[in-house]
């Protein structure tokens, strides 16, 4: 079964091929990102997120799971040299570091329920679990940057998360964090494969942000794998990257 | 006195030898870099902003060079240079050090020879597909216009 649902800003698919699928499991997903999205949307001024950002709470009286948030991001800003920073102009958006966290936890609640053969894919961002229908690995398809319509890469993967970041030849989205007010212009697209679509989703933003160098970061990493797409329609991929390659 | 008659010649011979070595040292140097001059042009580590721009200026000698093995303070890196019409048509590593994780920082800025390709679209069919979020920003705007037009209109 198969399902896309329109929540925090993206179309969030799930597809699930165990044999004991059911709706109501859907619905527990799809809950669970609902309550992320309340939580967590700067857009919503109602979030915790945004009652932190007019100081309506104090960071010591934050919940549980934005005490987490916020420390996987000063985390994850050390580890990339300060190319991943939540906080812009004395407000914070931990948006690039909870996707890929409630893409995890969704995994997670299904693994709980006892589901093996699913993917969870919010944004283009995705953690695979077990076979697909044809009891073969996940086929994951890199978009070309160039031509959303289009594939250039296809990829065979289990058990891990691939994660994308980006722009399109229509719009710029990812600012440069050290220096301020800069947009990423030479890199189109960065795709990592990891060990989860956590870890997968953090350094892919945090590389995009460091521009060419992006992808060197990518290959220093033990158990991550990049292919990087530039504005001359080049790709550079990481020295491991081609064992997820179907040659179609 | 056998002792003293023979250290003479001895020493003599030293010397002689250290001229040879000395002479077969600086020979075989002047031979490297003839070999070098003639053979593999384009050997040298090439610069990452001509990887990135190789349609434009340098017009290089179609072959695969290899390039010499460089002590990149954190091991050692050799590449392999493709041209093709002129071009750089692939870099590969030969050799390159393998503790990936121990020198992070230092790798990023110092290795920019990773393998290039140009893209092609592919026909193959995928269940999934990974790209940058195409909607999520224009939704988000557009929710935000639309949220501030009905704030203001109340």
């Amino acid at each position: 079964m198969k399902q896309t649902r329109l929540l925090m800003g993206m179309p969030i698919t799930i597809e699930i091929v165990d044999p004991s699928t059911t709706n109501a499991i859907f619905d527990v997903v799809y809950d669970y990102f609902n309550y992320v999205d309340e939580t967590f949307s700067t857009y919503k001024d109602t979030s915790e997120i945004s009652r932190i950002n007019r100081h309506e709470i104090s960071l010591a009286e934050v919940s549980e799971d934005i005490q987490t948030i916020f420390a996987l991001s000063e985390q994850t800003k050390q580890e990339t040299g300060g190319y991943f920073n939540i906080q812009h102009n004395g407000s914070y958006d931990p948006s690039g570091v909870v996707k890929g966290w409630a893409i995890y936890n969704a995994a997670q609640i299904l693994h709980l329920n006892g589901f093996e053969n699913f993917y969870v894919d919010a944004g283009g961002d995705i953690q695979m679990s077990g076979c697909n229908a044809d009891g073969e690995n996940w086929r994951v398809g890199i978009r070309n940057p160039f031509n959303p319509e289009e594939i250039v890469k296809v990829l065979s993967v289990t058990d891990r998360g691939v994660a994308t970041s980006g722009t399109y030849v229509r719009g710029q989205h990812i600012y440069n964090p050290l220096a301020e007010g800069q947009l990423i212009t030479d890199i189109l697209s960065l795709t990592v494969v990891g060990p989860d679509i956590y870890e997968a989703d953090r350094f892919a933003t945090a590389a995009f942000a460091m521009g060419r160098g992006g992808i060197n970061f990518i290959e220093s990493l033990d158990g991550f794998e990049g292919y990087m797409i530039d504005k001359e329609k080049q790709a550079t991929f990481t020295t491991g990257f081609k064992k997820w390659v179907i040659n179609a | 006195m056998i002792k003293n008659q023979i250290q003479p010649g001895f020493n003599l011979g030293n010397a002689t030898k250290k001229f040879y070595i000395s002479a077969f040292v600086v020979i075989t140097f002047i031979a490297y870099v003839i070999h070098q001059r003639f053979t593999k042009p384009d050997s040298a580590l090439i610069p990452a902003s001509q990887l990135s721009t190789s349609s434009s200026q340098t017009v290089y000698k179609d072959g695969t060079y290899t390039g010499p093995q460089v002590d990149a303070y954190y091991g050692l890196v050799e590449v392999q240079v493709k041209i093709q019409q002129g071009k750089i048509a692939n870099v590969q590593f030969l050799q390159y050090p393998n503790d990936r994780n121990t020198s992070v920082r230092i790798n990023s800025i110092a290795m920019p020879y990773l393998e290039q390709e140009a893209i092609q679209a592919q026909s193959a069919q995928v269940n999934i597909i990974s790209g940058a979020t195409l909607t999520s920003e224009g939704f988000m705007m557009s929710l935000d216009a639309a949220l501030k037009t009905a704030k203001n209109s109340s």
